[in-house]
């Protein structure tokens, strides 16, 4: 039975997004009965590309998404070459799992009121400079998407850490590191040249998923992204939203195009790749030792800082705004203070809680079900080779959600699924999935297989390996993959909207609608709220084992992941 | 440890069944309420609930919404359930969608707070349950005499498809503390940001308050504003626009970021107000302004006004959808919100603040000294402040505005 | 296994093939008792004839020949069927188990009873002199107690043939002669044909049996 786990799970990956796919590719040639198109026909095209400014949101679109991922991508590595092995590391380890509580719309409105010019940061200079004004220069949607990239940079560092935290125990990262300073080379420069060509094949796939999102997001473009015009998914957002619902036509070959700067996104990047691999080869062979790279390391730790400080800051100024009474430019502190929003959506907060983990828990035991079955059937099969269909898995990851969520509403609706429980779980399933496997596949694969082969000649059955031992060695493993998970589904705003047709009301939907009434206070407040359950997943994930298993010492090092 | 792994898995696979048809909405057919016959529709009511898919943002309209609720509920057996929406066109794509995948029964949809482009979208591609609302009884209070948008919604005849909720007129609002002076006229508001350039924005169109700015800065400057009553016809149009045009060169270098970004709605320009961004600001209610300096929004000096020679004002109304599920529990809902007890808590600037859809001498005279004794909130306008209410030019013009100020404006290159 | 259809641990030309080209190539009768080493450089394929007998090897291999174990043909059964025990360069204890948790692991289904089996694994822990030692966690055993725990619960598993790879190159240089000693004698005591791969001569010299060096 555990064969059928990986083809399954395909399914549940590919179908939704194809059934999805076609929902949203019909319309964009003219084919939706409901709005009287029958005949195929290219007049969606024609009207988007008279759209104006449409270039420009292409522009958007796809540099700002490249060029965000590329910086995420460059802080990270630097900052493990740089402090591996560190305290500095083991302490943004511990920061990670808070950061990655925080989604990625709250951390965007917490950056936004950090450096816009009505924001903290200038209310700071403001007090000194005796401005009563703020200045009027655009910070916030400013026309180069710099505030964008900001606000993507901030919450994707974080996620590739994560993702990079578990490929460097197999790239045997400290007999490297070793290595490589005893042959004189600086600690940055030695990682780079020797460790990261193992360890980027790894993280390749969270970061074309890191760049998919960041070419096609839209929550995080409607805070921070330039509006004249709007990058391409909010401007397609915007026209599925239109009353004149003529426009869906348009709009679906609108996602359609989206989806194209995606995999033209993945396309240039990947061949960056290739250029910068080769590249490295002439610079890993020329001998230079680059010894004296403090000043480099104290950047990287800079950096790091400075996204993970944001984010938290940014937090903290969104507390602060959630018990806040009028607080005007340019004070540091609110006038007065007031727990009456906090007494009031506490109330309401129990039942979306509750509709949240009604949602959240089954998607992700049956995502951790689903991928554990996948990968222990790897390990019974001794076959590496079902991992190519694996990376079907990762279809929803890379597929923009606006390109193909209106399309599954549709095919929900066809199947009378709609509205029902059933439907909305197996909609965040499609996204769960890949991140739980994501998460959980390095660990995993990770596991020194002599323990399973030492259980199976010890007489154990595959099954009894599998619960009694490399289960409990994965307890770390498997609890950080289900709090990703559980992080994942409990922000999920689309799926839940649309194939629950407002049936479910979860904390992330309450926190949206009300995002549209622009008061801080209770974006403050929703922020917050939207946190707590993937709080609580990470801290347990960090702390069950520890309470599991404190009597046995080789734990803490088994479950490093 | 195998035999247990299989029972486990058919437990879980018997739950999920259970719980899938247990909690799927049976999809049973809703017959259409006589609405003439009214203890008929209350009796088909009872027992219903009804899925209002309404906009979201504002906590004290949700507050109000679940009130109307729980009266609903003690009164006559209906369960009003609020989704709260983004934006309106999230219902008005369900419908749609439902209708795609052949859904002309037992829709997601019941009733949706809707007015303008969206409820004629809605009326033209026949998504909409009715006629309705005019048979219900307290629709006999609405003062379609004084009101004449309560049933002409953007100058598209309701044809009782839609029951009037709330009346909207465009007022103005500023902070006392910081300006002694305000523009109230379009050619005052253009000299006044000569002297104070980049104070003032509006939203970027086609957002709804954006695109009525730019409706009432037309309305202003058009030689003659009838011509906008009537549907726009192409080849005039054009010249009908002009003024507009013209006004709008002047204008657009002298806005907030000098025009280069815009706040994304109503409630963004509030927050540019309060953070002291820009000095005026504008909204459909000048209640919800008196209920933001209550929810610490706006600071307290904060006073509303409309310009000299009037302002667009609008109804908004509740529809329901063709193939709602739960259309008598809908229409006994919306028979309510016009009641004169709902819109007195409505106008009531503690609860919500919005002006009321009911002619005031058609009432019982309890209820005219109530609504007359009613405190409207610092920053309201009194019935006698308004000023001249201007009626809503057709939809189609909106659709010329927005797509040409997009050309023009909407990239910035 | 009944003593009479003991004839001990056969591999029949078997050959280790990696990409076509051949690594090894043994043809030999291992008796009960008898510990024979292997001896050779890395990467001669050692692991992968290990690997072969207890039924681990990842199919990348080719492998021909025959095993045959007490007159069973072991080709096709899987490992848990086979009754081939191992042991590896590392313990491999499995940390979230207590010591007396190992080795219970261990011990067959059919000796049933809780204090029945708890009564055996305190049996095997006193003759490797390690009494008291069932709640311990392994990771505060030193080296030496580890090797001894980790060759206890092979014992316990009731195996009928027993591999060794590189089991002693971990240990201090002074502990391993003492646990060579304990390992070859619980071997020969259990009537246990042993197939041993070093590359260190001294064990091959402390085991006594047949030398097969490999090229």
């Amino acid at each position: 039975m555990l064969r059928f786990a990986p083809i399954l799970t395909i399914v549940l990956m590919i179908g939704p997004v194809s059934a999805g796919l076609i929902g949203t590719v019909l319309p964009a040639f003219g084919i939706l009965p409901a709005l009287g198109g029958t005949t195929p026909s290219l007049d969606p095209w024609q009207a988007l590309f008279a759209q104006p400014g449409l270039g420009a949101s292409i522009r958007l679109s796809f540099v700002n998404g490249l060029i965000a991922t590329a910086i995420s991508v460059a802080i990270v590595m630097l900052f493990c070459a740089a402090w591996q092995g560190t305290r500095i590391f083991r302490a943004m380890q511990r920061v990670l799992s808070p950061i990655l509580s925080v989604p990625h719309a709250t951390a965007a409105f917490g950056l936004a009121f950090l450096i816009a010019p009505s924001g903290w940061i200038v209310r700071l200079v403001a007090q000194f400079a005796g401005w009563d004004r703020p200045p009027d220069i655009a910070i916030i949607h400013d026309p180069w998407g710099m505030a964008l990239i900001a606000g993507l940079v901030a919450k994707e560092i974080p996620f590739l850490f994560l993702m990079t935290l578990s490929a460097l125990p197999q790239a045997d990262t400290d007999r490297t590191a070793q290595v490589t300073a005893t042959l004189g080379y600086g600690k940055t420069a030695g990682w780079f040249k020797a460790t990261l060509p193992r360890v980027y094949p790894q993280i390749r796939l969270p970061v074309l998923a890191v760049l998919a999102y960041s070419t096609s997001v839209v929550d995080v473009a409607i805070i921070l992204a330039p509006t004249t015009p709007a990058p391409l998914a909010v401007r397609i957002l915007g026209w599925l939203s239109d009353p004149d619902l003529g426009l869906r036509f348009m709009a679906s070959s609108a996602a359609v195009l989206q989806l194209l700067i995606v995999i033209a996104a993945m396309v240039v990047w990947i061949a960056g790749e290739r250029i910068i691999g080769a590249l490295g080869h002439h610079w890993a062979e020329d001998g230079h030792r680059f010894r004296k790279d403090s000043a480099v390391r104290g950047a990287s730790a800079l950096l790091a800082l400075v996204a993970a400080g944001a984010v938290v800051l940014g937090l903290v100024v969104l507390l602060v705004w959630s018990v806040a009474g009028f607080w005007a430019f340019p004070d540091l502190l609110p006038r007065g203070f007031s727990l009456r929003l906090w007494a009031r959506e506490l109330d309401a907060i129990g039942s979306s809680l509750t509709t949240t983990l009604l949602i959240g828990i089954p998607a992700v035991l049956v995502a951790v079900t689903l991928v554990l079955g996948c990968l222990e059937n790897e390990v019974r099969t001794g076959k590496a080779a079902g991992r190519r269909a694996m990376l079907l898995i990762y279809l929803p990851l890379l597929v923009p959600q606006i390109s193909f969520m209106f399309g599954l509403q549709v095919f929900f609706t066809l199947l009378g699924l709609e509205r029902t429980l059933l439907s909305v779980v197996l909609g965040h399933l499609v996204f769960v999935a890949p991140y739980v496997f994501l998460s959980l596949s390095e660990p995993f694969r990770a596991l020194d297989p002599r323990y399973g082969q030492t259980a199976l000649c010890l007489g154990a059955s595959p099954a009894r390996t599998f619960w009694l031992v490399r289960l409990p060695l994965l307890t770390r493993a498997v609890l950080t993959a289900a709090a990703v998970g559980l992080a994942v589904t409990v922000g999920q705003y689309l799926p839940t909207l649309l194939i629950g047709a407002g049936r479910f009301a979860t904390v992330t939907t309450e926190a949206v609608a009300l995002a549209s009434g622009g008061d801080r206070r209770m974006i403050g407040i929703y922020g917050l709220l939207q946190m707590v359950l993937p709080f609580v997943g990470f801290a347990l994930a960090l702390l069950l084992p520890a309470v599991l298993f404190r009597n046995r010492r080789g734990m803490g090092a088994q479950n490093k992941g | 440890m195998r035999s247990r792994m299989r029972t486990f898995v058919s437990a879980l696979a018997l739950a999920t069944g259970i719980a899938a048809t247990s909690l799927s909405t049976p999809a049973f057919a809703d017959p259409a309420p006589d609405v003439g016959n009214w203890q008929s529709v209350l009796d088909q009511a009872r027992g219903q609930t009804v899925y209002w898919h309404a906009w979201g943002g504002e906590p004290r309209i949700n507050d109000y919404i679940a009130w109307a609720g729980e009266q609903v509920r003690e009164r006559y057996g209906v369960e009003v359930v609020q989704v709260k929406l983004t934006d309106t066109a999230d219902a008005v794509t369900r419908v749609l969608s439902e209708k795609t995948a052949g859904v002309d029964d037992g829709g997601a949809v019941d009733m949706i707070w809707i007015n303008g482009e969206n409820f004629a979208a809605m009326k033209r591609n026949d998504l909409l349950f009715g006629p309705w609302a005019e048979q219900t009884p307290n629709f006999a209070y609405v003062d379609v005499e004084g009101k004449p948008t309560v049933v002409n919604d953007f100058t598209v005849p309701t044809d009782g498809l839609e029951a009037p909720w709330g009346m909207a007129q465009v007022s103005f609002y500023y902070d006392t503390a910081k300006l002694d002076e305000v523009p109230k006229s379009a050619q005052e508001l253009l000299e006044w940001l000569v002297k104070h350039p980049g104070r003032f924005t509006y939203p970027q169109p086609p957002n709804y308050m954006g695109s009525t700015f730019l409706k009432q800065i037309l309305t202003e400057l058009v030689e003659d504003p009838s011509v906008l009553q009537q549907p726009a016809d192409e080849t005039d149009a054009q010249a009908t626009l002009a003024p507009l045009w013209g006004y709008l060169e002047d204008l657009q270098p002298l806005l907030w970021r000098d025009g280069q970004a815009y706040p994304q709605n109503g409630a963004s320009m509030r927050t540019l107000l309060a953070d002291n961004e820009v000095d005026i600001a504008f909204s459909f209610s000048s209640g919800e302004v008196s209920s933001a300096i209550e929810a610490f929004e706006l600071p307290d000096t904060v006073r509303s006004y409309v310009f000299e020679n009037g302002t667009l004002g609008n109804t908004n109304f509740v529809a329901i959808p063709y193939n709602a599920s739960a259309k008598a529990g809908a229409v006994v809902l919306a028979d309510f919100l016009m009641s004169p007890e709902a819109q007195l808590r409505k106008q009531d600037p503690q609860y919500w603040g919005a002006d009321t859809v009911l002619a005031m001498d058609k009432l019982p005279k309890d209820m005219q000294e109530a609504f007359a004794n009613l405190d409207l909130g610092i920053a309201s306008l009194a019935p006698s402040e308004r000023g001249t209410v201007l009626p809503e030019p057709h939809p189609s013009w909106m659709s010329l505005v927005e797509t040409e100020w997009q050309k023009r404006y909407g990239v910035v290159q | 296994m009944p003593e009479t259809l003991k004839n001990g641990l056969e591999l029949r030309d078997v050959r280790v093939r990696l990409d076509g080209r051949e690594l090894l190539a043994v043809d030999l009768t291992i008796a009960p008792g008898e510990i024979v080493t292997l001896m050779g450089p890395s990467g001669s394929g050692k692991s992968s004839l290990l690997g072969h007998i207890c039924g681990t090897l990842p199919d990348t291999f080719d492998v021909t020949g025959e095993v045959v174990l007490n007159g069973t043909p072991l080709v096709g059964l899987t490992p848990q069927e086979r009754h081939v025990g191992i042991l590896f360069q590392d313990d491999l204890l499995f940390p979230h188990l207590s010591v007396g948790g190992n080795l219970a692991f261990a011990l067959p289904s059919h000796i049933k009873g809780r204090e029945n089996r708890r009564a055996r694994v305190e049996a095997a822990l006193s003759s490797a002199e390690m009494d008291g030692f069932y709640d311990r966690d392994p990771a505060t055993l030193s080296g030496g107690q580890r090797a001894r725990v980790a060759l206890m619960r092979v014992l316990l598993s009731e195996p009928c043939a027993l591999l060794l790879d590189e089991p002693f190159s971990k240990l201090d240089s002074g502990l391993r002669s003492q646990i060579r000693s304990f390992v070859f004698d619980l071997c020969r005591k259990n009537s246990l044909p042993t197939l041993m791969v070093t590359h260190d001569p001294e064990d091959g010299e402390a085991a006594g049996g047949r030398v097969i060096k490999i090229d």
